[in-house]
């Protein structure tokens, strides 16, 4: 029998300096999507994770004698990925309705990326 | 025994109407549209072979479904036996539905192939292929595109399809109506696509047809949606002119005969397009219906009321803002002030990129210049549209009318012949 859920990264991306300026407001509703994204997928949330500045990332590349170890993200981009959950869900309609809980969907400076999992069975 | 030409006229007349029923019922079984489309040509291929020994059958749609969704159930069985890499279209398991509807399964097929996780291109082009069953280079030839982008086109949608798990099925509630947009555009122009088909007919009946049942049916499920009620509206109308109509091209000549309509779609047409007007604010299929009734309720062409149709144009380019539509706007200013004033209309749009290879601009233009007495041009004109019209019928009139302008244009030198030495 095949798996009945499918498995998705959820990736949130934004504008990181416009998040660093974003109001309390404006972070509360962000925290307040978060909280109704959590509860109401519950145990389907498989992982989740909010991740420091881009400018703290490291990045591997091959290089001449081994991978060459660079400071920053993989592509310097205005948009940045900010943090991710892993979900399971019967659909992309369930996966999509759950997305759109998330305050960063409301905003200019941000956007949210539905992405399958390849199921390894 | 029949004759073999004979079954392959019913087997051409059931692929026109029958395919999507039989693809929509191999694909609840295999759950996998590749494989579904195989089944449901499967069918059609076996019919091929029993059909000229055994007749064709009474209810040859019945026939080709139950041979599609039993070779379905074979390939399940022996899928079982194989480990599976691609996950499997996600189908909802309904209790009730030990009798399958057949007509929510095509719906169901409508609704996955226009979800709008696909990108609209590919929406139009899924639907055409699954949905309609029409061949690759068809739908290359109506986008104008390469075969093979065309075929790379509609296999990654299929694979986004069933990797992103797209599900087969009519969404509920709110999600329904938020979701009615896409599958409107999508039957939108699948219709045009019949209406402009290329080659050597002028319509695709089969095409116009599903457009038109699937409206109906979104139609009845939100009666209250004024999106649904314009573009069924917009249907019939268009469609109670079908008979004869050539396209634009000939409706800008007067030539219709107005006795080929069919009146019973006019008076559901003007019916349900009056319902339509009733929403808040207008949408832009409901304009495109009135603009519809417009032509439909004149007597003749001389009689329509073309100040109308400028100001219904006017308000169609605010919400739907396109180089066609403001041509056609054009066309009719030119129709209410007068040829030259026509011609002044048009004149902009011979630098527009998206129009300088349309056939109904050089057709508009060539109108004119003949109403202006300047035959020569209008000869030039008609032959330009003629080389760029889309369908044989197309290119024959617009040849016709050259030929005519020419003749025209000979015909005073003709006169002072006999005074030359």
């Amino acid at each position: 029998m095949e798996t009945t859920m499918g498995r998705y990264l959820i990736l949130i991306y934004g504008d990181e300096r416009r998040w660093d300026a974003a109001t309390d407001a404006e972070m509360a509703q962000i925290d307040a999507g978060h909280r109704a994204f959590r509860q109401a997928a519950g145990a389907a949330v498989l992982s989740a994770g909010q991740l420091e500045a881009s400018s703290t990332a490291t990045t591997l590349r091959a290089g001449e004698g081994g991978p060459l170890i660079t400071d920053g993200p993989f592509l310097e981009t205005k948009e940045v990925l900010g943090g991710f959950y892993v979900v399971e869900a019967p659909d992309l309609d369930a996966a999509i309705e759950l997305a759109k809980l998330l305050g960063e969907v409301a905003h200019d400076h941000s956007g949210v990326q539905v992405h399958p999992l390849v199921d390894h069975g | 025994m029949p004759a073999v030409k004979g079954v392959r006229d019913a087997l051409a007349a059931a692929h026109r109407t029958e395919w999507s029923f039989v693809m929509a019922a191999a694909a609840r079984i295999t759950r996998d549209l590749d494989e579904a489309e195989e089944c449901a040509q499967d069918a059609f291929e076996r019919a091929l072979r029993t059909w000229p020994r055994d007749g064709v059958p009474r209810r040859p749609g019945a026939w080709l479904t139950t041979a599609a969704t039993n070779r379905a159930r074979d390939v399940v069985r022996r899928r079982a036996a194989y480990a599976r890499r691609l996950p499997l279209l996600v189908v909802d398991v309904d209790d009730a539905s030990v009798v399958a509807d057949i007509a929510d399964d095509r719906l169901r097929l409508i609704f996955t192939c226009c979800h709008p996780a696909l990108a609209p291109e590919s929406r139009v082009a899924l639907t055409l292929r699954l949905v309609c069953g029409l061949a690759t280079a068809e739908i290359a030839r109506a986008f104008l595109v390469k075969e093979a982008t065309m075929a790379a086109r509609i296999t990654r949608a299929k694979h986004k399809i069933a990797a992103a798990r797209i599900p087969y099925r009519v969404p509920a509630g709110d999600a329904l109506a938020e979701r009615v947009a896409s599958v409107c555009d999508v039957l939108y122009l699948v219709f045009t696509a019949g209406h402009a088909a290329s080659g050597e007919e002028t319509v695709r009946d089969d095409l116009v047809e599903l457009a038109l049942e699937q409206c109906r049916l979104l139609h009845g499920m939100l009666p209250a949606d004024d999106r649904v009620t314009g573009l069924l509206a917009l249907m019939l109308l268009t469609d109670a002119r079908r008979a004869a109509r050539l396209d634009a091209m000939v409706a800008l000549s007067g030539e219709q005969d107005r006795r080929r309509w069919d009146a019973v779609r006019l008076r559901e047409g003007r019916l349900v397009l009056n319902r339509a007007l009733r929403g808040a604010s207008p949408n832009r299929y409901a304009v495109q219906a009135a603009i519809a009734a417009v032509h439909a309720d004149a007597a003749s062409e001389a009689e329509t009321d073309w100040r109308e149709i400028v100001a219904l144009y006017d308000v169609l380019l605010t919400l739907w803002p396109n180089p066609v539509v403001a041509l056609n706007r054009a066309v009719a200013v030119g129709m209410r002030d007068g040829p030259a004033a026509g011609l002044d209309a048009l004149r902009p749009f011979a630098e527009e990129p998206a129009l300088r290879d349309y056939g109904y601009r050089r057709a508009a233009e060539g109108h004119f210049l003949w109403a202006l007495g300047r035959h020569a041009d209008a000869a030039a004109a008609f032959a330009e549209a003629a080389t760029l019209a889309y369908s044989r019928p197309e290119r024959e009139l617009m040849r016709e009318r050259e030929r005519r302008a020419r003749a025209e244009e000979v015909a005073p030198v003709r006169q002072d012949a006999p005074t030359s030495p």
